[in-house]
């Protein structure tokens, strides 16, 4: 961490969005965590990521769990609104809050520790229950908040900072989102944010769940020669096989793509992906040719990143399935929200 | 790209704006850090071994490093540099015990400086104390040159030239006043100097001849007219004043008719505002005492009656202007202004009357003797140029570097040495690092805006001749403006090879001056970086490649707040914040073999 605070001064020339606003309008306090870890890069993909998109500051939520990692909300946007949950529960907040109000963005960020061991309850079924939010994950192969443990995505063999070796079998969360049917799973690496930002535009406007593995590495505990997370070990097993270009609504496609290696793909807002094959084999749209490409791959300890696998037909979208409301909870009257025991009594009266 | 090899002194200094633009190289961060510590005689020392007269450009140098600093770019006013002087010699103790000393055993080498202006005075500061004899001889009565003579006491005080003066001829210095020098030919021919510096300024006023200039006693030479005023020759004027022409030498022209009984004064300028030569700051004091500033008129004619001054004739003009160029004139006609007196201050010129011809020493044909940019020597090898007498008319500041430059030449050149073979520039480096999250600089960007400097009141100001308008900075004040300085000279110092590319620096940076990327040529990576780097005059930093990915960290000086979070957020220490500091040789670094006999 530092003692100073990052000062408010700009580059003169900064750009402004849509709403007029500059990036560094979409900071959030300073960090506390160590310097060199991969989290703060992602939460600087996010800040880029929601300033291209024009968010809206009061538009975005910011969910989180417990760990370093979830500590990054409190780093972005500041103006947003934000909930810090018990350790691993952070999905079961974010499908009540996706519940009672449908209108806002949901941005959930956890750990590998967070989300894949303590967590992996909840994890499952926000992912089973479609919640439309984007979740991601940054993945560390450790606890770093708690000193550096194994966490559930610790690979075999990879060595701890003081030397042991982890011989359990890691969860993947890429192939975990896959086997449950999620309609956007995506794997990426802090240190890339040139593919970073787009996916995670993407992940904010897809219509359900999307869920972003980001290899994030802890510079601290987990960035030594033996381990498979570190920032060298990453870069030296990084396979990009699909790049996703974000093309905002109403915004033209300005790249010539070769037809055959591109699938432009339409967003339920009417922005679109452009999905560019990097391995021309690889079909991003075929969940289970993704599967089994992502397995073989990892065998051979090779980190498939891109966007994976992606399905805009899909309609099991929570809401969608719910039936919830259109309008947002707080906004109903109260006397609708709660018809009264006039009302229940009548409810009950059927059930005797 | 190239790797940038920083071992180059000039990479550095360049970053350093103020010192780099500075033409004396003062080295400006560091005397407002001591400002900030309050170690106001120190913070003089430093400016006084660079620019020898920080009390005197504390109040009137041309600054040209306040257009340069960092801070001019990041919002939209530099650093007040040239006021922070000021409270330096404002506020310091007696330093006199601190002054070099001239050597009780002199080296046997006796110079002439000729003229006792700010150029002259600068090469005796330089050679006094190292063993030099060195007698200057002034036409006047005083020393100081166009500063005590043109130089309005409103803006610069006598006692402020009188001390900063008497620290260099105190140290032993022959002055002899009420001395012209008459004949270079005699001068040589007598023997007596080992070497002889001419600093006797470019003391000729430009005339303007047009009809009726010579039938009225009423239009002045701006420079002899201020002469005048500073020797108590001249002690009114006329109601209503015209001058003509809107150097910073017009602005002291009219500000002084203020104080001689004007009521109405007009600066009458041919071209519109944007051509104007005075500075900002000169222009704004003088429409701050009510001075009318007149656009678009070219002086056609002097009109008189029986001898009588009546006012002028001039030629309104239009003129269009394309990309700051005019393009075209047209006259609307002529425009009669009455007037009082007319004061001329439409330049200076050089003027050598009493260098003889055929002596070895060439003017060109403007008569400006023919010297040598670097070394300051003419064509006649014992005889040195400097200030206003070796490219015409500058301003203090490059007064004060010539004599330096010229105080090394003479020094080679009385010991039998090559004079174009000077010291040169260096640096050296040393981190601000002292623990974790500690730094021997105050590195946190203070967002406070430029002070403004308190003065006299409009009426109390005009009561006498000398009152100094500027008040200087309060102690409050000067410690808010010191707070502006961005430590330019703490310099970001990379080692490509502990990187390992996390991009923690990059994120931190406030002013996105950091990128890593695949190198290229200087306009692609211009054009690429997190900010695009479009101000070409500022250098980029490249790397060498690094050691995961061999990309290389690219980082644009540009406007870099040098706040020090990069190198406080990296994981490595590949970056590390360390004070430079820029070696200036004068004549006493430069090593010389022993005093030929
Ligand atoms: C009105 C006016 C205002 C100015 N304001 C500023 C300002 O605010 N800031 C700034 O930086 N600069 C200013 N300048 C410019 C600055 O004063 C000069 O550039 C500077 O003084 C030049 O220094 P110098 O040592 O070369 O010569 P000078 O200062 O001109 O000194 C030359 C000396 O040589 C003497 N001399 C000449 N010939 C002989 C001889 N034959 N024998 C003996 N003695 C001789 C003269 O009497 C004089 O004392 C101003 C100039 C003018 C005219
Ligand atoms: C119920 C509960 N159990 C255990 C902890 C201790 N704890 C805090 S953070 C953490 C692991 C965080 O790991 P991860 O989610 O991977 O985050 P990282 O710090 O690696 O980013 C644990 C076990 C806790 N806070 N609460
Ligand atoms: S302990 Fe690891 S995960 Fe936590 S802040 Fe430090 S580097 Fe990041
Ligand atoms: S010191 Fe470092 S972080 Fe601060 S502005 Fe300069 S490059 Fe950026
Ligand atoms: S913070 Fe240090 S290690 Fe990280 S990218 Fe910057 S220089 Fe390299
Ligand atoms: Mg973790």
């Amino acid at each position: 961490m530092s003692y100073i605070n990052k000062p408010k001064v700009a580059h003169p020339s900064l750009p402004t969005n849509t709403l007029g606003m500059t990036r560094r309008q979409y900071e959030g306090s300073m960090s506390t965590l160590c310097a060199g870890c991969g989290h703060d890069s992602v939460t600087a993909a996010i800040i880029e990521a929601c300033w291209g998109l024009s968010m809206r500051p009061e538009q975005l939520v910011k969910l989180s769990g417990i760990g370093c990692s979830s500590k990054t909300t409190a780093y972005f946007v500041s103006g947003s609104h934000g909930f810090n949950s018990v350790h691993g529960r952070m999905p079961s907040i974010a499908s009540g809050a996706n519940a009672a109000n449908r209108r806002l963005t949901y941005v959930g960020v956890s750990g590998d520790g967070d989300s894949l061991s303590i967590g992996i309850g909840q994890l499952v079924h926000a992912i089973r229950r479609n919640v439309n939010m984007l979740y991601l994950i940054e993945n560390n192969g450790v606890y770093g908040l708690t000193k550096g443990q194994f966490s559930a995505s610790a690979d075999i063999g990879t060595k701890a900072k003081r030397g042991d070796v982890n011989s359990s079998p890691p969860i993947d969360p890429v192939l975990l989102a896959l086997t449950l049917g999620a309609t956007f799973v995506a794997r990426s690496f802090s240190g890339d944010k040139a593919q970073l930002v787009p996916l995670i535009q993407a992940g904010l406007r897809h219509n359900g769940f999307a869920l972003i593995d980001v290899l994030s590495p802890c510079v601290t505990f987990n960035d030594h020669e033996g381990s498979t997370k570190s920032y060298t070990f990453t870069r030296e097993h990084y396979h990009p096989a699909v790049e996703a270009d974000f093309v905002p609504r109403a915004e033209e496609i300005a790249v010539d793509y070769a037809a055959g290696e591109s699938i432009p793909v339409s967003l339920h807002d009417g922005s679109r992906v452009i999905l560019r094959k990097l391995d021309p084999t690889y079909d991003p749209t075929d969940r289970s040719a993704a599967y089994s490409y992502i397995e073989t791959k990892l065998k051979k300890n090779e980190y498939v990143t891109g966007l994976i696998h992606i399905d805009e037909t899909d309609s099991t979208e929570f809401h969608n399935l719910n039936r919830t409301a259109q309008a947002p909870l707080n906004g109903i009257p109260y006397e609708k929200l709660s018809p009264g025991s006039a009302a229940l009594d009548k409810l009950m009266a059927r059930y005797r | 790209m190239e790797p940038t090899d920083t071992s180059k002194s000039d990479y550095f200094h360049r970053v350093v704006d103020c010192q780099w633009a500075c033409p004396a190289h003062t080295d400006v961060p560091e005397y407002i850090r001591l400002i900030a510590q309050g170690e106001f005689t120190a913070a003089y020392m430093v400016n006084r071994e660079s620019n020898v007269f920080p009390g005197i450009l504390g109040r009137v140098c041309d600054r040209p490093c306040e257009p340069a600093c960092r801070r001019g770019r990041i919002e939209e006013k530099p650093v007040a540099i040239c006021r922070l002087k000021r409270v330096a010699s404002d506020h310091r103790d007696d330093i006199t015990g601190l002054l070099p000393k001239a050597p009780r055993e002199k080296n046997g080498k006796r110079i002439a400086c000729i003229g006792a202006g700010p150029a002259s005075l600068t090469v005796a500061n330089d050679l006094l104390p190292m063993g030099y004899e060195v007698t200057i001889f002034e036409q006047y009565a005083v020393p100081g040159g166009l500063m005590r003579t043109n130089i309005p006491a409103f803006r610069l005080p006598a006692n402020v030239l009188d001390e900063e003066i008497g620290y260099i001829v105190n140290m032993g210095a022959d002055l002899r006043l009420n001395s012209p020098v008459n004949s270079m030919r005699r001068l040589l021919e007598s023997e007596e100097f080992d070497a002889v510096f001419v600093g006797s300024g470019a003391p000729k006023g430009k005339e303007l001849e047009l009809p009726g200039r010579h039938d009225t006693e009423r239009v002045h030479i701006g420079i002899t007219w201020l002469e005048s005023i500073a020797f108590g020759h001249v002690e009114r004027v006329g109601e209503r004043v015209l001058i003509i022409g809107v150097g910073n030498t017009a602005m002291d022209c009219c500000r002084s008719s203020l104080r001689l009984g004007a009521k109405d004064v007009k600066v009458m300028a041919r071209k519109p505002r944007q051509f104007f030569k005075a500075s900002d700051w000169e222009l704004e004091d003088a429409e701050h005492e009510n001075v009318a500033i007149v656009v678009n008129h070219a002086p056609k004619s002097f009109v008189t009656e029986g001898g009588q001054l009546k006012g002028m004739m001039f030629e309104k003009l239009q003129y269009d202007i394309e990309n700051g160029d005019i393009t075209a004139t047209r006259s609307l006609g002529d425009v009669f202004f009455p007037c009082d007196d007319v004061i001329l201050a439409i330049g200076q010129e050089n003027a050598f009357p009493w260098i003889e011809q055929g002596i070895g020493l060439d003017l060109d044909k403007w008569n400006v003797p023919k010297v040598d940019k670097a070394t300051f020597q003419s064509t006649l090898p014992q005889v040195f140029f400097g200030g206003d007498a070796a490219f015409g008319p500058k301003n203090i500041i490059w007064s004060v570097e010539h004599g330096h430059q010229a105080a090394i030449s003479i020094h080679k050149f009385c010991h039998d040495e090559a004079v174009q073979e000077r010291m040169p520039r260096g640096v050296t480096l040393s981190s601000r690092k002292m623990g974790m999250h500690e730094w021997a600089y105050k590195n946190e960007y203070n967002g406070v805006e430029r002070r403004l400097v308190p003065h006299v009141g409009l009426v109390e100001r005009f009561k006498k001749i000398n009152i100094e308008v500027e008040l200087g900075f309060t102690a409050e004040e000067a410690a808010l403006e010191v707070q502006r300085c961005l430590n330019c000279d703490v310099q970001t110092v990379f080692a490509a090879k502990l990187c390992i590319e996390c991009d923690a620096c990059i994120d931190i940076c406030p002013v996105d001056c950091l990128t890593i990327t695949h190198n290229g040529s200087e306009t692609e990576l211009r054009s690429k970086l997190t900010a695009p780097a479009t101000n070409r005059s500022q250098a980029l930093y490249v790397s060498a490649p690094l050691p995961q990915t061999a990309r290389v960290m690219v980082k644009d000086e540009d406007v870099c707040v040098h706040c020090g979070l990069c190198a406080e957020r990296c994981p490595t220490a590949a970056w590390d914040m360390q004070k430079s500091t820029i070696h200036i040789p004068h004549a006493i670094d430069e090593e010389v073999s022993a005093c030929p006999a």
